[in-house]
Formats: C-alpha cells, sequence, structure tokens
C-alpha cells in the first residue's frame, strides 16, 4: 500500500513539474510574441486550412 | 429459490450498471456540445460569414477547432502550433507547447473524450446505426502510430523546414490533411462566398475527400480520426500515464472479467492498462466494473488519506 501511494505521489509530482513548466513556457511565448503572431493567423481567413489556398 | 434469488439480483445490478453506463454516455455528449457551443460561440461570425476577430483568439481552445470556423472565439491549439513554427523568427513555439503541457498535465485525452467538437462529431456519426459496427480498422497495430508520424512530419518538421523564398513556412497539416477545417470552415465560408468559389481547385476537392471518407469511416468505426489520425491527440495521450485524471485498477477487487474491454470503444483493455495513450477517458469502463474496481487514482489517493487519518485519530 504505501508503495503504491509512492508511485501516486511520483506521478502526481510529475504532472505539478509538467503543469509548472508548462505556465513558464507560456509566459516565456507570450514574452517573446508568439501570441500576435497566432492572433494574426487566427483573425484572417486561413486560405490553407479551408482547403483554398 | 435461493439461486433464483441470485440470479435476479445479478440481473438487476447488470441493469443498474448499463443503466449507468448510458446515462454516462449522454452527460458526456451533453458536455461535449456544451463546449462545442462555447468553442464557437460567435453567433455573427454565422449569421454574416466572417470570422471572429476579437482578442480571444489569442488563446487556444483544447480540442480540435479550426480558427476559420464563422463562430470560432479561440484558436486552434495544432494550427497555432505550426502558425508559430512557420514564423521565420521562431523555431519553437513555447507558447503553444506550454498551454499543451498545462492542459495534458491536468487532463490528458480527457480533453478528447469530453471537450473536442470533432470528438462529438465523430461520436453523434457512430450513432447511425448500421448491420456491423468496428472497433478499430485492419492493421491497428501499425496505423496507431500514424498520427505520430503526421505529427511530426506535417505539424512540426514542414512548417519549419518547407519554406517559401522569404523563410516563411505553411500550416501543412491544416492545408493537406485536416477535415475539421473543411468541415467547419471550408464548407461553410466557400457555400457562402463568390471570392472564395472562384479560387476553389483540387486541393479543396481534396480536403473534401478526405471529410467524406472520415465521416463515413467514423459511422462504422469508432472516432477513426481521434485514433489514427489526431496529431492533437497524439500530444495529450503522451501524459495520459501521468495526468491529474489518469486512472487506476484496484488490483485486490478486479476479476479480470474484460467487462472493461468488452464495453470499450477503442478495444482497449482497461483492466491491464487503465491509462493507455489510447484512452479518451470516456468513463464507459468504470460504468460497467462490476467490482468498481476502476476509479480515478486521485480520487482513491484521497480515499486512502481519509482512511489513514480515522485510524490515526
Amino acid at each position: 500500500m504505501a508503495l503504491i501511494g509512492k508511485i501516486q505521489e511520483k506521478k502526481n509530482s510529475i504532472a505539478a513539474a509538467v503543469f509548472c513548466l508548462g505556465i513558464l513556457f507560456c509566459v516565456l511565448g507570450i514574452t517573446r510574441g508568439e501570441v500576435e503572431v497566432i492572433w494574426q493567423k487566427a483573425i484572417n481567413i486561413c486560405l490553407e486550412c479551408i482547403g483554398v489556398g | 429459490m435461493e439461486q433464483k434469488k441470485v440470479i435476479k439480483k445479478r440481473e438487476e445490478k447488470s441493469k443498474r450498471r448499463h443503466d449507468a453506463l448510458n446515462k454516462k454516455e449522454k452527460f458526456r455528449l451533453f458536455i461535449q456540445a456544451c463546449v462545442t457551443a462555447v468553442s464557437n460561440g460567435y453567433i455573427a461570425g454565422f449569421a454574416q460569414m466572417k470570422i471572429y476577430k476579437g482578442d480571444l483568439k489569442k488563446l487556444c481552445v483544447p480540442g480540435l477547432n479550426c480558427y476559420s470556423c464563422p463562430g470560432a472565439l479561440g484558436s486552434c491549439p495544432i494550427g497555432a502550433l505550426q502558425a508559430v513554427l512557420g514564423n521565420r523568427q521562431y523555431h519553437i513555439a513555447f507558447y503553444v507547447l506550454g498551454f499543451l503541457m498545462m492542459v495534458g498535465a491536468v487532463f490528458g485525452r480527457f480533453i478528447c473524450g469530453w471537450a473536442c467538437p470533432f470528438g462529438l462529431v465523430q461520436d453523434l456519426l457512430h450513432k447511425i446505426p448500421t448491420p456491423k459496427k468496428w472497433k478499430k480498422l485492419p492493421g491497428d497495430r501499425v496505423l496507431r502510430y500514424l498520427k505520430y508520424v503526421l505529427l511530426v512530419v506535417f505539424v512540426i518538421l514542414m512548417p519549419l523546414y518547407v519554406v517559401d523564398f522569404v523563410g516563411q513556412g505553411e500550416p501543412w497539416f491544416c492545408k493537406l490533411i485536416c477535415p475539421v477545417g473543411t468541415l467547419e470552415g471550408g464548407i461553410p465560408l466557400v457555400s457562402t462566398s463568390s471570392d472564395l468559389q472562384q479560387m476553389v481547385g483540387f486541393l479543396f476537392a481534396w480536403k473534401n475527400l478526405i471529410l467524406i471518407g472520415v465521416i463515413v469511416l467514423a459511422i462504422f468505426v469508432y472516432r477513426p480520426f481521434c485514433h489514427y489520425v489526431c496529431p492533437l491527440g497524439a500530444i495529450y495521450g503522451l501524459f495520459n500515464p501521468i495526468a491529474f485524471t489518469r486512472f487506476k485498477v484496484d488490483k485486490k477487487t478486479c476479476t479480470n472479467c474484460k467487462a472493461c474491454k468488452n464495453v470499450c470503444k477503442l478495444d482497449i483493455p482497461v483492466y491491464e492498462k487503465p491509462n493507455s495513450v489510447e484512452c479518451i477517458r470516456c468513463g464507459m469502463c468504470m460504468s460497467i466494473c462490476p467490482e468498481s474496481a476502476i476509479q480515478y487514482e486521485n480520487a482513491i489517493r484521497r480515499k486512502h488519506v481519509k482512511k489513514n487519518d480515522c485510524t490515526k485519530a
């Protein structure tokens, strides 16, 4: 039972670490200006996506 | 007499489990419909056949939802990933990667089962009655790796390295493969715009062919796009073994009856692999298990902690 608990703890720790790293990456991406690139793409009709361009 | 009572009890239990199963399935479809409605909540877009241009498109939605859908309020994470990688300034898309890590760490492929608009489309198509349904295509063992190949080649490498003379890449997965853009953006926009109709060519026909193929397959095979093609599902699936919403099979109560595998529409042996990268967390295995051996792992953990607290007291 203790071993199962330890494995669960380990997986939760990994998930938490990945989540925190994800937040860090998001902040890094925002500071690099990636959001602007995404927004510019998203607010114009993506001709490739709809099968035209 | 006693035997009859036991049989009757078993039948009642089985009926209750199947009722719970149907209830859960209806609830899941309802949640998917709500998420689809919210993701595509720009009603004015449908009315005027113009896409939303507001700030919400700086945010990614968790499921596969084309940002060229007239109603789309957010950005498709796969489209956004390709947009950044295809931009000559960037070689890594930290923002989208971070978003996928955050969502994956918490939910894994729970998003596929509960929050993806195209998943909903396939679920509804699969409900169309046919003489026979299949859980998988021939060559499933090899075919399931196709989504990883498509992720690496079309979503990551091609936007990075197949560039034009100014160094800009294109969203190659969206351009050549993704049927979601065709369904949500291509058909509504092209059918109502004479300008776009004049620009239509072979690519539009090719993408509609893919869409028709996926639609027909989805009627007979459960979620073929999710199982074999979707790069977003490929990414989220990698998080399944560690995500906070992962499953656990209680080996003490599990009798290996395989009821979970039989009810699983993706034919996953849940009793052996509760956190398979293919599992979309529909929860049908949890509902059907006669011993209630399948639970959310972190839910079980909370019960163990409470029990320990009581014994300490």
